[in-house]
């Protein structure tokens, strides 16, 4: 009875170990090739070396001429736009994904789903959506000049990236941070409360380190896509500000397959070193042993 | 003595359905106080109402002669030990019991002084860095209370709090419980369903049912002279009969007259008249007061329970003699062993055992017998 229950249950992982297999180990395992050989698929480092020291000339807005790291730099911005983004999304949805879980259980599954029909919405529509809103003539500008105030300059700025990560990534902050806070026992707050915390020190000393698994988790699903984004910042940012993921699209489509490929492995070392030290950190303090 | 608590006219109803009708309670400095009651009598909406966790929709609640209705839960000099601990899973033992420490901002030193006295009262030396997960029911009750005494409660509020643990463990926490009142001089209130426990550790219990006290009084008191059947029969074993109060110390029940020790009613009041199964004493039929056949007979060790048709009434009795099922016996009954109760809305729902739950018992166990037999 039992052995046939395990068989089963090895028989339901076969198709998606094979999937898994397919089209996350094998393309991984490709791009860590195509990383480390030349054109003739010679083992080289060099593709790494020239992420590194690759440098270009920049012409600042006041017309002055510098030399810079241009990998490095592209990846120090889209470090920056993400990471403002990522912390955008946990400031708006921490406390969303709170007043969610304290609602009774109808109403939690209707903001839910409000939560996730724009997700319903092709990716590309949506960052079209926005553009029309943001342009210097569109709907916001519209508005604003309606209302008899000044119009504003955002399409184009790295705000408008921002708005249009924060936007496209927010429900995928909300939903792990809530399913954490769904569960979360009543008694544990009232406990808090018992002992002499008022409400916002239950909320640091017993909602917050409680979960953080759930942060966590919507950390990662927000901070990776936003730094590997390109399309957002192409149509928002009117292709001005150069995003680690233009940089591997322009080098495919311009063929350069093992130089995407480099850049590709280098950020993927990069994040995982950084959601390893995170989770790290975390585990820290949810485990009670600090 | 002091009033910690005082309950003024308390109402609460949930969703339209009253949970508490009018409850007016004094709660004195240094009591062990018991609040017992079938589930959905109301009790722990009453300890929340007091903790903070819930508010009255009518009535105060006095707190050392201030109203406190409005004062949230963090601002009440009043602990509470919740039913299943509510410790946090992510603190370790010592950080659990200082919790509330940490929150006054108490000197680092001092914590570690008071975490550790405390940890030796409930007997978890040297646990302090155990998380609170890996530790057993017991002990897991024991962090709660240190926790929630550590900071000097005037008032400690238990909702259940030995509901989870096995009989064996629960007898001795009974005992410890008791124990740390009395060390600790904190006034408890105790929320329980179980009436055992209740006799065993309250200075003073408070009989609930369907949102009401029934009765308040020392558990000696209670059991003694039960206000009503519900008392009766929550609190103990009784039979309960309908009977006339013909005068002062003369009570008629069961077609037969018997002196009795209560007084003060109307002549011929109808009352309900209890009679507790240890007060009943066997003697041979033509001697008996009451006189009827032995339908069943169970053996509990110490004595025998009995059950004894008389007129279609079956009594329980608890007794060392020995009697055979279908035997003629006689009760005599002492007049002290007689309690008259006024009627109540509870009168002829409870007392009589022809539904006991032994003869059901007794039922099944041959059934499965014979299963095996079978075999």
């Amino acid at each position: 009875m039992r052995t046939k229950a395990t068989r089963l249950q090895k028989l339901l992982l076969y198709p998606y170990g094979l999937w898994a297999i397919l089209f996350i180990v094998v393309p991984l395992a490709f791009i860590a090739y195509y990383a480390f050989t030349d054109n003739s698929f010679a083992f080289t480092t060099e593709n790494i070396t020239r992420f590194f020291t690759a440098t270009s000339s920049v012409t600042a807005e006041d017309g002055s001429v510098s030399e810079v790291h241009t990998y490095l730099l592209i990846f120090a911005r889209s470090l920056k736009l993400a990471v403002v983004s990522t912390v955008i999304c946990l400031l708006l949805g921490y406390p969303v994904a709170y007043i969610i879980s304290r609602c009774n259980a109808r109403l939690q599954s209707s903001l839910i789903t409000i939560i996730m029909i724009p997700m319903w919405m092709n990716f590309l529509i949506r960052t079209y959506a926005w553009m029309t809103i943001l342009q210097d003539t569109g709907i916001l500008n519209s508005a604003l000049t309606a209302l008899g105030l000044s119009p504003l300059h955002i399409i184009g700025t790295e705000s408008a990236v921002v708005i249009g990560m924060v936007y496209d990534y927010l429900p995928y902050m909300i939903l792990p941070i809530y399913s954490v806070m769904a569960k979360l026992d009543v008694k544990l707050i009232e406990a808090a409360r018992d002992l002499g915390c008022n409400g916002f020190s239950t909320l640091r000393r017993v909602i917050w380190p409680l979960s953080l698994p759930g942060v966590l988790s919507g950390v990662t699903m927000v901070l990776i896509p936003s730094v590997s984004t390109f399309y957002i910042s192409q149509k928002l940012g009117s292709g001005k500000f150069f995003l680690i993921g233009d940089a591997i699209e322009g080098q495919y489509v311009a063929n350069n397959l093992h130089f995407a490929a480099a850049i590709a492995f280098v950020m993927m070392i990069a994040l995982l070193t950084a959601m390893a030290l995170l989770r790290a950190l975390a585990d820290r303090k949810v485990s009670g042993r600090s | 003595m002091n009033k910690i608590i005082e309950l003024k006219n308390i109402t609460k109803s949930f969703d339209g359905e009253v949970v508490l009708n009018g409850i007016n309670l004094d709660v004195y400095d240094n009591e062990f106080l018991t609040l017992l009651g079938p589930s959905g009598c109301g009790k722990t909406t009453m300890l929340r109402i007091i903790g903070g966790f819930a508010e009255a929709d009518e009535g105060d609640v006095m707190f050392l002669g201030e109203r406190i209705n409005d004062v949230p839960p963090h601002k009440r000099n009043i602990n509470t030990v919740f039913q299943r601990y509510a410790l946090f899973p992510h603190l370790n033992v010592f950080d659990n019991v200082a919790f509330p420490l940490k929150e006054k901002k108490v000197p680092k030193a001092e914590i570690e002084q008071r975490v550790h006295e405390m940890l030796d009262l409930v007997a978890l030396t040297g646990f302090d860095k155990r998380s609170v997960t890996t530790l057993s029911g017991g002990q897991q009750q024991r962090v709660a209370i240190a926790r929630a005494i550590i900071s000097k409660p005037r008032l400690l509020l238990l909702d259940e709090p030995l509901g989870a643990l096995d009989l064996k463990l629960r007898k001795d926490m009974q005992v410890e419980l008791k124990k740390l009142q009395k060390a600790t001089g904190i006034t408890f209130i105790f929320v329980t369903h179980d009436q055992e426990e209740a006799l065993s550790m309250s200075d003073i219990i408070v009989i609930m049912s369907e949102g009401c006290i029934q009765q308040i009084g020392t558990p000696i008191d209670i059991y003694n002279e039960p206000t009503n059947a519900f008392v009766a029969d929550f609190i103990g074993e009784s039979n309960i009969l309908d009977g006339v109060m013909l005068r002062d110390k003369l009570v008629s029940f069961s077609g037969q007259q018997f002196v009795c020790v209560d007084k003060g009613f109307e002549p011929n009041e109808s009352v309900d008249v209890v009679v507790r199964p240890e007060d009943v004493d066997i003697v041979p039929y033509e001697k008996g007061m009451l006189r009827g056949v032995v339908t069943s007979v169970t053996f509990l060790g110490v004595h025998y329970e009995i059950i004894v048709d008389i007129n279609g009434f079956k009594w329980m009795i608890q007794t060392t003699d020995f009697v055979d099922v279908d035997e003629q016996v006689g009760l005599s009954i002492d007049p002290d062993a007689i309690h008259i109760m006024k009627k109540s809305k509870y009168s002829g729902m409870f007392g009589d055992y022809s539904s006991f739950s032994n003869e059901l018992d007794e039922l099944s166990d041959a059934e499965s017998e014979s299963v095996e037999h079978e075999d």
